[in-house]
């Protein structure tokens, strides 16, 4: 499958084009251009280097939107095996934005929750663009909870634009179950593994962002709200989002750094969607590793750390206490 | 309903000219004018219609506490720049214009006192500093309130109002709705009660986190509670928002609230309940 290239991967496809038109006279005039196509099948690797060596936060967030990226299902299928769905929150409805079921990690029994994005416009409709309603939080709560009550640890694969802003979510009150996510996870007596394969958006992605160890891909991205919104609240209008995805400091780098995340997990050259089945093996290999590490440490230390690990986060500044105060 | 109306006080050009500056505020609510004495002696509610008028994080503790029993903890604790964030305005910037214009530090003021008797862990947003956004300061000031609370086996009282996350504090901000939470995750455990209390307006992260958390879950009247903006939702929908969308009203129609209480009822309120939950 070709990707389709962003904006800021011109250089490397106007270069490829240039290959192209090179092989092609090479071939109708039966000329020897062998050198000259090798040297530029390296000046094509060193651009790309070069572009994805120094990716600005912006051009992270378009590659973690790519719409061929691989979505939460394709690294269920090839992470995971035997993939049972359950469906439902049992009250309201089955929320298709946000997956969920049980699933094996290797030889590890787990449940897995997800959001799942759609790749063209017939899909997205049925997934909701990513963005799940109050009853999809609610099934990957009981879905947890099942977890829980037959000792199977969690992985939460993260990727949502958002917790769905709309009439129903009101409704039903999807602040509420967000909420009630949060409290939950924080004593949930299984591990939990969450990972930020895509879009991390805000309060919709630590709805089932609460866990021992918190992973995030190369190029995804976690952030308190869109790049596109802070620029229209702080700048005015939404044409600033690049200035904006800079100062979030949303990227996986930048979250290691404020603690937010434990690991950064690797992607192939270019992201994720250049070559789903390396992206797939590397996160496999992450949450086997995390897993293994969090169902060694005994139930209540890792529900200290748990609580430890969020506790401490967030930084302001204190004036020394008088001695005796 | 009143029967019979009483006469207009909007305002236009002619009668703003008579009225001394500043000690009448035009309601929200109904539109009309209500002179500032009036409003003081009703609880800064209005007297045709009940709208609330916004409170200060101090005068709702002077209402809701028994005299002179609140103590201020982590009074100290101060924002942090640590984001280096550069939009239109910095973070120090409007930092230090919302804490000289409001004579707070930050967007909320927590401890511990007495109502009515019982002892509670305390903690009051106030809306007029940066529209009380929820930062590393507000969080963890309402953490060790609640651990607090834990600790001392005390009741776990929150009045919420915000305008969501600190931006500013990007996922700084975000994380603190994990760590409040858990907090009162711990605080649960322990049975101890936690009544929430959301007043104008109270929305986003902090709806999405400790606010929605209450044991009991009282609302001012009227107050606009939500996730999202009406706004956002309507771009979003392209739908027209039902009448009341996002009330106290419609959402204790919709089983979130359980009780819409009108402000000089509040702390009798909070006893009775407290009694309720309080072992003797
Ligand atoms: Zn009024």
């Amino acid at each position: 499958m070709e990707s389709q290239p962003l904006d800021f991967e011109k250089p490397v496809l106007e270069l490829q084009r240039r290959l192209q038109e090179l092989k092609s006279h090479s071939a109708k005039h039966d000329l020897d251009f062998d050198s000259e196509v090798e040297s530029m099948e390296l000046k094509i690797r060193e651009t790309r280097r070069q572009i994805y060596e120094n990716l600005s936060a912006w051009q992270r967030v378009q590659i973690a939107r790519h719409v061929q990226r691989p979505f939460s299902l394709e690294y269920i299928s090839c992470c995971f095996t035997e993939w049972v769905e359950l469906h439902g929150d049992r009250v309201f409805g089955d929320d298709k934005a946000m997956p969920c079921g049980l699933a094996k990690l290797g030889s590890q029994r787990c449940v897995v929750v997800s959001q799942q994005k759609g790749r063209d416009t017939k899909e997205n409709v049925k997934r909701n663009f990513g963005c799940a309603y109050p009853e999809g939080y609610r099934k990957a709560l009981r879905i947890m909870r099942l977890g829980e009550k037959f000792n199977l640890p969690v992985i939460a694969l993260i990727d949502t634009p958002g917790a769905y802003p709309g009439i129903g979510s009101e409704e039903r009150h999807i602040a509420e179950a967000i909420a009630v996510n949060l409290r939950e996870m924080m004593t949930l007596r299984v591990p939990i593994i969450a990972c930020v394969v895509g879009e991390g958006g805000s309060g919709g992605a630590l709805g089932i962002g609460v866990a021992d160890r918190v992973l995030i891909l190369e190029n995804a991205y976690y952030s308190v709200i869109s790049p596109e919104a802070c620029s229209a609240i702080l700048w005015k209008d939404r044409k600033h989002a690049a200035e904006a995805a800079e100062a979030l400091k949303l990227t996986a780098d930048d979250l290691m750094r404020l603690g937010v995340v434990d690991e950064v997990v690797p992607e192939p050259e270019g992201g994720a969607h250049r070559d789903h089945d390396v992206a797939a093996a590397n996160l496999g290999t992450a949450l086997r590793r995390n897993l293994q590490r969090a169902l060694e440490t005994p139930i209540e230390e890792l529900l200290q750390q748990r609580y430890a690990k969020f506790r401490k986060l967030g930084n302001f500044a204190e004036p020394k206490k008088k001695n005796g105060a | 309903m009143a029967i019979f109306k009483k006469p207009s006080l909007k305002t236009d050009n002619r009668r703003k000219r008579e009225m001394p500056q500043g000690l009448w505020q035009k309601c929200p609510g109904c539109g009309e004018v209500v002179h500032e004495i009036e409003l003081n002696e009703n609880d800064r509610v209005c007297p045709r219609c009940d709208y609330h008028f916004p409170l200060s994080a101090k005068q709702r503790i002077a209402r809701l506490c028994d005299p002179d029993s609140f103590v201020e903890l982590d009074a100290g604790l101060t924002s942090i720049d640590t984001l280096k964030f550069q939009g239109m305005a910095s973070y120090k910037d409007r930092l230090r214009k919302y804490q000289d214009t409001t004579g707070l530090i930050d967007a909320v003021l927590s401890g511990h006192a007495l109502i009515d008797g019982y002892k509670v862990a305390i903690a009051v947003m106030d809306f007029s500093f940066l529209a009380a956004t929820m930062g590393s300061v507000v969080g963890e000031r309402i953490t060790r309130m609640i651990e607090y609370a834990t600790s001392q086996r005390a009741a776990v009282v929150i009045v919420s109002a915000s305008g969501g996350a600190r931006m500013y504090e990007g996922m700084l901000s975000l994380m603190q709705m994990a760590k409040t939470s858990g907090a009162l995750a711990l605080h649960a455990e322990q049975k101890l009660p936690f009544i929430s209390i959301l007043t104008n307006p109270t929305t986003a992260g902090v709806m999405a986190s400790f606010a929605s958390l209450g044991d009991v879950i009282i609302a001012e009247p009227k107050a606009m509670v939500g996730f999202a903006g009406p706004r956002v939702i309507r771009e979003t929908t392209h739908q027209d928002l039902p009448p009341g969308f996002q009330t106290a009203e419609f959402l204790q129609e919709h089983g979130l609230i359980d009780l819409i209480v009108h402000r000089r009822d509040m702390r009798a309120q909070l006893a009775q309940l407290l009694a309720y939950f309080t072992a003797s």
